[in-house]
């Protein structure tokens, strides 16, 4: 009786032990497969429409204490464009650099690094959370992003803020991000020039990063050269909205 | 009065349809958010204590290569996978909790079965003892949740699983924004994601106990009553080993 209970027992927990394997190996592959992939994006597409639900539109980050802020604002993806155009732009202290705002707008604009440091500026200091897990403390000071769209006077099929950056990625594609309106016209929301108190560094974004205080970091675009308004990013890069959502990163990045 | 067979042994139906699917679901979901938080804490394997990771302060966990392959999931490191499977399993998980707990209350499952009684309270320095000993009830006492039983139980619904998705939320810059600040009550972001971390490993041991206790109660008369429900209930032994 003893032997059969004892055997039965070590027959049950193998095949529970080898379900489990097999389960997890499934899903590992599983994972591979398109359709999967976005059955399991419906998780993340439901982070983004709670997080609007239960936060008002123009909610605001939270800001900090000079105290607070990080001895060194870590550099994370690109640190030097390896661009010959950027790194020409560089050598001169971003002096012939130019913001290029146009797409689905009523007036195209090129604003250049003094215009834009002699227009109202906003300075906030505030947490920059990676999709990596860390987080940084920084004091930005920009050009709040609303004040250039009134500028350009979007037109009214414009739905998306697109950023086109100076840096190729490793795979040689162009950085970009988008954002929608509600992001686009928060008042933390800013084309950042300044640092701690100095010009933004270049392994921070030099001459121009965009801050967008409710999203994760990716979503900060660096290096920014054009500003496009767009009805839709689907004809952009792999059409998903940002270089990182193109390798299979969320488009709304609140979490 | 129950008809009896022989007296000595008799089976009942332990646990509803309801529990027993949702115990199974949640199994699986903590099981895949374990394998997938580890994916995504391998992106950055260090904790922090305070608003931030660069405070001055060194890190108070490193874990210089991550967590290896077979415990996480995916098994090669891929970020963004790890947090759709993540994401993904939470709502299951969340859905499933609530689902549990208003179950729980509507059935009186909460209020019958893990609700303590006045007696159960002053067995509490007996069961504590008994449990060190490693003896269980036998008999009809084993039909009911003992006192160290509900406690870890109720700790784990109402405790435990709540503070692993605040803390889980307290990560996010969007909920961040709810009440700026918030999440200083527990000592700032950073904070946050190392209690997450804490907390999901605290999850880990309380399934571990868990799992010891089915196994040394009779893991099979136990793992039947949560896929069938049927539980055996033998006599209660003279104890003899004196």
């Amino acid at each position: 009786m003893i032997g059969t209970e004892h055997s039965r027992r070590r027959f049950l927990t193998r095949l529970l032990a080898g379900a489990a394997t097999s389960l997890l190996a499934g899903c590992d592959t599983a994972t591979r497969s398109p359709w999967l992939h976005k059955l399991l994006g419906l998780g993340e597409r439901a982070n983004g429409v709670a997080q609007r639900l239960v936060t008002a539109r123009k909610s605001m980050a939270q800001e900090f204490s000079a105290a607070d802020v990080s001895p060194e604002f870590r550099s994370n993806g690109t640190a030097n464009p390896l661009d010959p155009r950027y790194q020409a732009l560089a050598a001169n202290q971003f002096r012939d650099w130019s913001l290029k705002i146009d797409g689905l707008v009523q007036k195209p604009l090129e604003l250049t690094l003094r215009e834009l440091r002699s227009m109202p500026s906003r300075t906030q200091i505030t947490r920059h959370d990676c999709v990596e897990g860390w987080s940084a403390i920084g004091k930005w000071t920009g050009v709040p992003l609303s004040a250039v769209l009134n500028r350009v006077v979007p037109q009214a099929s414009a739905r998306y803020v697109v950023f086109h950056c100076a840096d190729p990625m490793d795979d040689g594609k162009p950085y970009y991000e988008s954002i929608d309106f509600d992001d686009a016209y928060h008042p933390q929301t800013v084309l950042a020039y300044d640092l701690n108190d100095a010009a933004l560094p270049i392994a921070n974004g030099a001459p121009v990063r965009i801050r967008i205080e409710r999203q994760l970091g990716y979503k900060m675009a660096k290096y920014i050269m054009r500003i496009e308004l767009v009805a839709s990013f689907a004809h952009i890069g792999a059409g998903n909205g940002g270089y990182w959502e193109d390798q299979g990163y969320e488009w709304y990045a609140g979490i | 009065m129950p008809v009896r067979p022989s007296a000595s042994e008799y089976v009942y139906s332990r646990h509803s349809l309801a529990v027993r699917i949702l115990h199974w679901i949640n199994v699986a979901a903590l099981t895949i958010l374990l394998m997938s938080g580890l994916q995504i804490f391998n992106a950055h394997p260090a904790l922090y204590w305070g608003l931030s990771s660069y405070n001055g302060k060194p890190p108070f966990f490193v874990l210089p290569h991550g967590f290896p392959g077979w415990i996480t999931l995916p098994g090669v490191q891929w970020l963004s996978m790890g947090r759709r499977l993540h994401f993904f399993f939470a709502w299951i998980f969340v859905i499933n909790g609530l689902y549990y707990v208003g179950y729980s209350i509507v059935s009186r499952h909460l209020k019958r079965d893990l609700t303590p009684s006045r007696s159960d309270w002053r067995s509490i320095g007996e069961s504590i003892w008994q449990h060190l000993r490693l003896r269980h009830p036998q008999g009809e006492a084993a039909r009911r949740y003992n006192i160290l039983q509900k406690l870890s139980y109720l700790f784990v619904i109402f405790g435990l699983l709540p503070f692993v998705i605040l803390m889980g939320w307290a990560m996010s810059p969007r909920l961040d924004t709810v009440i700026p600040g918030w999440v200083d009550i527990v000592g700032g972001r950073q904070s946050a994601r190392s209690l997450h971390f804490i907390a999901a490993w605290t999850i880990v041991a309380f399934v571990l106990v868990h799992v010891f206790e089915v196994i040394i109660t009779g893991v099979v008369n136990n793992l039947r009553s949560m896929i069938t429900g049927r539980y055996s209930i033998k006599a209660e032994r003279v104890d003899d080993r004196h």
